[in-house]
C-alpha cells in the first residue's frame, strides 16, 4: 500500500500548490517577467492532466476494493466490479472474515502488529541510535560505516531473503516469529535519514551548551537531541511500519505454521483456498479482508502525515 | 505475479537444497530395503501409547476425519497444517526436506508429483506397513500412481475421472447439441460463439494439467518411464488428434483467455460465458461453493470422445496421503492414512463432497444414486464412475513433472498468444524437459 498512497500524498500537495499560487496572483508582488517565473499564474495543461491520471490510477484501486467489499461472494461474480450490486453484504463479511476459521483473522492482525510493534519498533530505535551516533561523534572508520550504509540502502530486501532464510534455518530460527523481527529490525534507509536528519536538526552547539551545563552523554542524547529528533522519528517509524504490515516475501519463506502468520500471508491463503480441489471459495473475505488490513494503514499515514512530511523536507534547504 | 514468485521459490528450493546437500552427504544412507514389516500389533500398540502426528494437506474434508480421529484414539494428536497448496505447499515441502528439519509426519501429495518425490528417496514405502495388500481397494489409476514394482508410496485419497461439466441452459437457449465427439465439440462451440460473441466452449489460457490429461484421454503416452530412464516424445499420431483440434478452438479464438481458478474463472462459469469445463469428479464441491449462483444451470456429461464410439476416458488431479521419508512417528502417521483413505475416514469425506478412490464406494449404490441438488437432481456420479472404470492405467507422469509442468506456460504456452503452433509448442516443451532431465541425471531420450 505504501507505494500507492505516497504519490497520493504528493500528487495531491503539488496539485493544491499550484491552485493557489495561480489563484491569489502572487506574481504581482514581483517584478514582472515574461518567461521563467516560478508560480507563474497559467497552469499547465500537460501537468493537470498528468496529476489527474495518476489520481485515477491510484484511487480506482482504491474504490473497487471498498465497493467490492460490500459485496457477497455471489454478488462479486454477478456485477461490475466498479458499482455496487444488489446486496449489501459489508457488515456481514465483516463479521464472518473475523468468525472465518475460528477467529483466525484475528491471530493474524495481532500476529501482524506484534512483528510491527518489535520489527519496525525496533528498525526506528536502532535508526535512531545509530543515525544520532554517526552524525554528531567522529570516530575511526565511519566514511567505512557510511560507504556500508549507502551500498545497503541499493539491496533490495528480497535479495536477501534467500540467504537469510538459509542462515536462520541452521540456527533454528525458521518458522518461529523471530524469523520475521530479526530482518525486519535492519533499516539502512531508515538509518541514512536519521543521519542526514540528525545531522541539520541538532546544532551541535547546543549539545557543547548542554555538556557545560553538566549534562552527560546520556542525557544529552534523551533530553536534548530526541525531542529534536521527533519529525525524523516519526518518518523512519512510518516508512519501516509500511515495511513490516505490507511484508509478505520474507514472512512467506520463513514461516509454516499459520499460527504465526502475518495478515499477508493470511490472506493469500484464503485467496489460494478457490484453486484446491473442494476449496471453499471465500474471494468477498479476501476483499473485505484487505480493506481491514489497509485501514490501520492509511489511519497512521492521516495522523502522522504532518511530521512525514517536515521530516521528509529536513536538510533540503540550507538555512 | 503468481509465477515470478513461484520462480523466486523454486530457487530457494533449489538454493537450500544446494547448500544442505553438503551437510547432509555424510548422514542417511540407511536404505528402505531392510525395513521390517510392521504388524498391525505394533500400530495399534502404538495408538495406545499416543504421540502426535503433523500432517500437511490442504484437502479441506480432512479437518472432520482428523477430529473424528482424535475421538477414537484419544491419545493421538493430529495436527493438520493446510494453508498451503500447490507449488507453495512442494516448496516447503522440498526445502524441509533438504533441510532436514521439519519435516511432516504426514504429506499431501498429487498424482503428477508422486514420482518426484518416490524416486529422490523423499518418501517412506508404506508396504511393510500392510498397503500392499490394499491395492484391490483402489481404481486403478490411482494405485498405479502410488506404486512403483512393490514399494507403495502413499495411500490414494481421491481420484478425478474427467467429465465434461456443460451450462444447459446455456446449450437449451442456443439449441446446442451436448458433444460426444470432440469434433462436435469444436461444432458446438462455433455456434455457441456465433450465437453470442460473449460465449465461449471453455476457459483455457495453457494448462499443463488439462494438455497432458488430454493427451491421456487421446491414446497419447509422451513420457514413458523405467527408473532413471525417461523418453519424451509428443509426436505420436494420437497426439496429434489433440493437437489439430485444439489448434482449431485456439484459431477461431473460441477458448476464452482465462486461468484457471481465478476471479474472472469463477464468474465465467456463473454467468454463462464458459460454456463447459472439462475436467476431474472433484468438481462438483468446486461448483457448490464456488459457483452458487448457477445452481442448477449445470450438468455432467461424460468426456466427448476422440472417435465416436470409444469409451476411453482419463483423469485430473487428485492427490495420496504419504509418509515423508524423514518424518517421526510412523506408525501413527501411517495408521491416520489408512483411518482416512481406507478406513472410516472414506465415508466422512465423501459425505463432505471429496471423490473417492476407492472401488466399493464407487460401485456402492447410495453413492451412485446420489441426487445432485447442484446438477437440477442429476445423478452425476453415475457418469463420474464409468468414467474412472474407462480410465486406462498405462499413463505415467515424469519423474520431475512438477518442474515441467511449471514451465508449460513458456513453452506450450506461446500457442495461445502467439502465431506458434500448438505442436511446436509441444515440442520446445519436450526439448526444455528433456535438457532438464539430462541436467537433473536422468537418462533422457
Amino acid at each position: 500500500m505504501s507505494s500507492t498512497s505516497s504519490p497520493v500524498t504528493t500528487a495531491s500537495q503539488s496539485a493544491s500548490a499550484q491552485a493557489t499560487g495561480g489563484s491569489k496572483g502572487a506574481p504581482r508582488l514581483r517584478t514582472p517577467r515574461k518567461t521563467h517565473v516560478p508560480g507563474r499564474p497559467k497552469r499547465s495543461v500537460l501537468l493537470t492532466v498528468l496529476t489527474g491520471l495518476i489520481l485515477v490510477y491510484t484511487v480506482v484501486p482504491l474504490l473497487w476494493l471498498v465497493i467490492s467489499a460490500t459485496k457477497s461472494q455471489e454478488g462479486l461474480a454477478n456485477s461490475s466490479g466498479l458499482w455496487f450490486s444488489s446486496d449489501f453484504a459489508l457488515w456481514d463479511n465483516i463479521s464472518e472474515t473475523f468468525s472465518y476459521n475460528d477467529g483466525i483473522f484475528v491471530r493474524w492482525l495481532l500476529n501482524t502488529l506484534l512483528y510491527v510493534v518489535l520489527g519496525a519498533g525496533g528498525a526506528t530505535l536502532l535508526a535512531i541510535l545509530g543515525g544520532y551516533a554517526l552524525a554528531k561523534f567522529t570516530f575511526p572508520g565511519k566514511r567505512a560505516v557510511f560507504a556500508v550504509v549507502i551500498g545497503a540502502v541499493a539491496v533490495p530486501g528480497t535479495a536477501l531473503a534467500v540467504p537469510t532464510f538459509l542462515m536462520f534455518s541452521k540456527m533454528g530460527l525458521t518458522d518461529t516469529p523471530w524469523a520475521v523481527i530479526i530482518p525486519s529490525l535492519v533499516s539502512p534507509f531508515g538509518l541514512y535519514l536519521m543521519w542526514v536528519f540528525a545531522t541539520e536538526a541538532i546544532p551541535t552547539e547546543l549539545m557543547e551548551a548542554a555538556r557545560i551545563d553538566g549534562a552527560g552523554e546520556i542525557r544529552t542524547f534523551f533530553q536534548v537531541a530526541l525531542p529534536l529528533l521527533a519529525p525524523g522519528t516519526v518518518t523512519v517509524l512510518l516508512f519501516t511500519t509500511v515495511a513490516t504490515w505490507n511484508n509478505y516475501f520474507l514472512p512467506l519463506i520463513m514461516l509454516k505454521d499459520p499460527d504465526w502468520y502475518p495478515l499477508t500471508l493470511g490472506l493469500d491463503a484464503w485467496n489460494n483456498q478457490a484453486q484446491t480441489i473442494g476449496g471453499d471459495v471465500i474471494f468477498n473475505l479476501v476483499i473485505t479482508g484487505s480493506l481491514l488490513t489497509i485501514i490501520p494503514l492509511i489511519a497512521a499515514f492521516l495522523l502522522l502525515q504532518r511530521f512525514w512530511q517536515s521530516g521528509l523536507a529536513a536538510g533540503s534547504v540550507k538555512e | 505475479m503468481r509465477r515470478t514468485t513461484s520462480r523466486l521459490l523454486r530457487g530457494i528450493a533449489l538454493l537450500s537444497a544446494l547448500a544442505m546437500g553438503a551437510t547432509a552427504c555424510g548422514g542417511s544412507d540407511d536404505d528402505s530395503s531392510g525395513q521390517k514389516d510392521v504388524s498391525a500389533g505394533d500400530i495399534q500398540a502404538a495408538l495406545e501409547k499416543g504421540g502426535s502426528v503433523t500432517v500437511w494437506a490442504w484437502e479441506p474434508t480432512l479437518k472432520t476425519v482428523a477430529a473424528d480421529f482424535q475421538k477414537k484414539y484419544p491419545k493421538v494428536k493430529i495436527n493438520l497444517v493446510g494453508e498451503r497448496s500447490g507449488d507453495k505447499h512442494y516448496t516447503a515441502l522440498s526445502n524441509a526436506i533438504s533441510a532436514e528439519k521439519g519435516v511432516p509426519d504426514v504429506a499431501q501429495v498429487e498424482y503428477f508429483a508422486m514420482s518426484q518425490y518416490a524416486l529422490t528417496k523423499g518418501l517412506s514405502d508404506v508396504a511393510p506397513f500392510g498397503a500392499d495388500k490394499l491395492k484391490a481397494k483402489y481404481t486403478p489409476g490411482p494405485w498405479n500412481a502410488v506404486s512403483e514394482d512393490k514399494a507403495v508410496y502413499g495411500l490414494p485419497m481421491d481420484s478425478g475421472p474427467m467429465a465434461l461439466f456443460y451450462n444447459k441452459k446455456v446449450f437449451d437457449k442456443y439449441k446446442v447439441a451436448v458433444p460426444t465427439t470432440w469434433d462436435e465439440y469444436v461444432d458446438a462451440a462455433r455456434k455457441l460463439h456465433k450465437a453470442d460473441p460473449k460465449v465461449f466452449i471453455a476457459a483455457d489460457a495453457g494448462d499443463a494439467g488439462l494438455t497432458t490429461s488430454l493427451l491421456w484421454q487421446a491414446g497419447s503416452r509422451p513420457y514413458k518411464v523405467d527408473g532413471t530412464k525417461v523418453k519424451i516424445d509428443f509426436a505420436d499420431a494420437n497426439a496429434k488428434k489433440y493437437t489439430d483440434t485444439w489448434q482449431k478452438l485456439i484459431d477461431e479464438k473460441l477458448v476464452a483467455p482465462i486461468n484457471g481458478w481465478t476471479d474472472d474463472w469463477y464468474k465465467g462459469l456463473g454467468d454463462g460465458t464458459l460454456a463447459t469445463l472439462p475436467s476431474g469428479a472433484w468438481m462438483p464441491a468446486n461448483f457448490e461453493t464456488g459457483v452458487k449462483n448457477a445452481s442448477g444451470d449445470w450438468r455432467a456429461a461424460p468426456m466427448p470422445a476422440w472417435t465416436k464410439g470409444d469409451k476411453a476416458s482419463t483423469e485430473n488431479g487428485g492427490s495420496a496421503l504419504t509418509l515423508p521419508a524423514l518424518g517421526k512417528n510412523k506408525e501413527l502417521a501411517y495408521a491416520f492414512v489408512e483411518y482416512a483413505n481406507s478406513g472410516d475416514g472414506v465415508a466422512t469425506r465423501i459425505k463432505e463432497g471429496a471423490f473417492p478412490a476407492t472401488t466399493a464406494e464407487l460401485q456402492d449404490n447410495a453413492f451412485l444414486n446420489k441426487e445432485f441438488e447442484y446438477f437440477g437432481g442429476q445423478k452425476a456420479n453415475e457418469i463420474f464412475a464409468e468414467s474412472a472404470a474407462n480410465v486406462a492405467s498405462d499413463w505415467s507422469y515424469l519423474p520431475f513433472q512438477q518442474y515441467a509442468n511449471s514451465i508449460f506456460n513458456d513453452t506450450v504456452g506461446k500457442a495461445y498468444i502467439s502465431n506458434t503452433k500448438l505442436s511446436a509448442g509441444l515440442k520446445s516443451w519436450q526439448d526444455a524437459s528433456i535438457k532438464y532431465g539430462k541436467e537433473q541425471g536422468f537418462t533422457v531420450e
